[in-house]
């Protein structure tokens, strides 16, 4: 697996399954009396949330501390952010204090990419932008296997603002390389204009999908970027792609409901939709947690790779053949300031 | 930080391939060829009956007893033990699984290992004898982490060990309950068990380090 978790589409079959495997076995451990485990004691996870966000945020927070990792929650309000400090200063300031890995949201897309050729440690991405939220897709994907028992040939229908999510882009990459197919069904103010190239198909027409679907995942309409108008209002776009009690009944028997969260009652999802047993809703938080676990564990433990990028003026450590090193005795220098 | 683990590396190097799991399985196989035969089928099944024996002895019976097998090869042989003991004197011993993937002192060393199942009886482990089940003991390390694994599932009475193969060589203040075979080993010796279950057949076999690549 790589040493950094950016984008859904840079997982290989091999890495997704081992994620979702590892993520089952954690998950059978938390049912246990004390879910802790020693597994990253002595590492340092700091949760770099430039974005408002509080299920992101816990579910990585308890995630590392499950697992032993001492958290260090930095919110860009409050911070020397708000004084104007730049992100890769902010990076350095994180590297100096010895982070292991970064859990990084930003409202710009490629930000986690840029943070993780200026850090030493692991980069996870939470959230970039309208860019990807890997972690997202996978907890997606973990509650539609648990469900369900399998991804290969599950028909999954993505409903609503694809344009500015970054869970149905994640969504869209993960669920291809696991061997599910997608369809994407929004207005089409709300798709994007390279949407031809991504593997899926799409549909403007929700009620004529859902017949044919295994899985619907609603999305959230963000109001906070809605600056422009993209539908002519709430209630036209409720009664297009909203997903209330008479459309459910359109879904084959065993379909399950999903949505990332935090919801809008009434527009894209009716209470009576979300509070069904066909919804995973409080589910998919829960697996969250497991997902996260796993993806903490698999990214941090293991040897630190030799190759690492050192930031200039950073005089602190080592250069290490490592004992998996194949170049005999490993070497250690340490330079002291 | 990095250089403090880098300079635990001849600590990490000395428990090798040679502990549970931690060789690929083709490896694994290319050595068994090339070494020296210690078990074949019919020891491995006299060794897990006498096993069965000094259990009922020394648990009284095995009543309250619990096996736990560590992944890959303890799992099946605690399952055999579970078998042995159940024709043996008619008790229905539960078997399961205990992974200590997670509570292992090298995990910084190597790369991320996948994890193995954890399945402990539903009756649980609070005031049961568990025996923990393993194919060779070498340093300990498994066995210690196994012992941190429990504490975390519950209290037993008493914690049990017994291992197909002790090879020698401990780090850790740990000794094994019941032994199959007491192997004398060099470090640079590798003790490869393949079971029927996990490998298609039955046999112990030591060969030399060498071919391991480190």
């Amino acid at each position: 697996m790589n040493r950094h978790l950016i984008s859904a589409a840079d997982l290989s079959l091999d890495d997704a399954v081992a994620i979702l495997d590892t993520a089952e076995e954690l998950a059978r451990l938390a049912q246990r009396p004390i879910p802790k485990l020693p597994t990253l004691r002595g590492r340092t996870v700091v949760n770099l949330f430039y974005e408002d966000s509080t299920r992101t945020r816990i579910s990585f927070e308890a995630a590392a501390k499950r697992l032993s990792a001492d958290v260090i929650n930095f919110s860009a309000k409050g911070s020397s952010v708000a004084k104007g400090e730049s992100l890769k200063d902010t990076a350095l300031t994180l590297q100096a204090m010895g982070a292991d890995a970064v859990v990084i949201r930003h409202s710009a897309s490629g930000a986690p990419h840029r943070l993780a050729r200026w850090v030493r440690g692991s980069v996870v991405n939470a959230g970039d932008g309208t860019h990807e939220h890997p972690t997202q897709a996978l907890l997606d994907a973990f509650t539609m296997r648990r469900r369900l028992g399998r991804l290969e040939g599950l028909r999954v229908s993505i409903v609503g603002d694809i344009l500015h999510s970054r869970v149905a882009r994640s969504n869209v990459w993960l669920l291809r390389t696991l061997g599910a197919q997608v369809t994407l069904v929004a207005p089409p103010t709300l798709l994007p204009v390279a949407v031809g190239g991504w593997p899926c198909s799409v549909s403007y027409d929700l009620s004529s999908v859902l017949p044919a679907s295994d899985v619907v995942m609603m999305l959230r309409v963000q109001h906070e970027r809605m600056s422009d108008a993209y539908f002519p209002s709430v209630r036209e776009y409720r009664r297009r792609y909203g997903l209330d009690g008479d459309r459910m009944a359109l879904l084959p028997d065993h379909a399950i409901v999903m949505h990332p969260g935090p919801m809008n009652r009434g527009i894209e999802i009716a209470a009576e939709v979300a509070d069904s047993p066909r919804s995973t809703i409080v589910e998919q938080v829960t697996n969250g947690v497991s997902v996260r676990m796993a993806v903490l564990y698999l990214l941090l433990s293991g040897s630190r790779e030799p190759d690492q990028p050192a930031v200039a003026g950073d005089r602190a450590l080592v250069t290490a053949g490592g004992p998996t090193g194949t170049a005999g005795r490993s070497q250690v220098r340490v330079e002291v300031p | 930080m990095t250089g403090i683990t880098s300079s635990a590396g001849p600590a990490a190097t000395a428990r090798p391939a040679g502990a549970p799991g931690a060789a690929p399985p083709g490896t694994r196989a290319g050595a068994a060829r090339a070494g020296k035969s210690v078990l074949g089928p019919d020891e491995i099944r006299r060794a897990l009956t006498r096993i069965g024996h000094e259990i009922l002895e020394r648990t009284d019976g095995a009543g309250d007893v619990v096996l736990l097998g560590i992944p890959t090869r303890g799992v099946p042989l605690a399952r055999r033990l579970a078998d042995r003991l159940a024709e043996t004197e008619g008790v229905q011993v539960p078997a399961g699984s205990l992974d200590i993937t997670l509570y292992r002192d090298d995990l910084r060393l190597r790369p991320a290992r996948t994890l193995g199942h954890t399945e402990v009886p539903d009756s649980g482990i609070d005031g049961m004898i568990v025996v923990l089940v393993d194919d060779v003991l070498f340093s300990g390390r498994t066995v210690r982490a196994a012992l941190d694994a429990l504490g975390d599932i519950g209290r037993p009475r008493a914690v049990q060990l017994a291992v197909l193969v002790d090879r020698g060589h401990r780090e850790l203040p740990i000794r094994p309950d019941y032994v199959g075979k007491n192997l004398p080993t060099a470090k640079r010796e590798v003790v490869r068990v393949l079971l029927t279950e996990t490998d298609g057949e039955d046999s112990v076999t030591l060969a030399r380090l060498q071919e391991e690549g480190q």
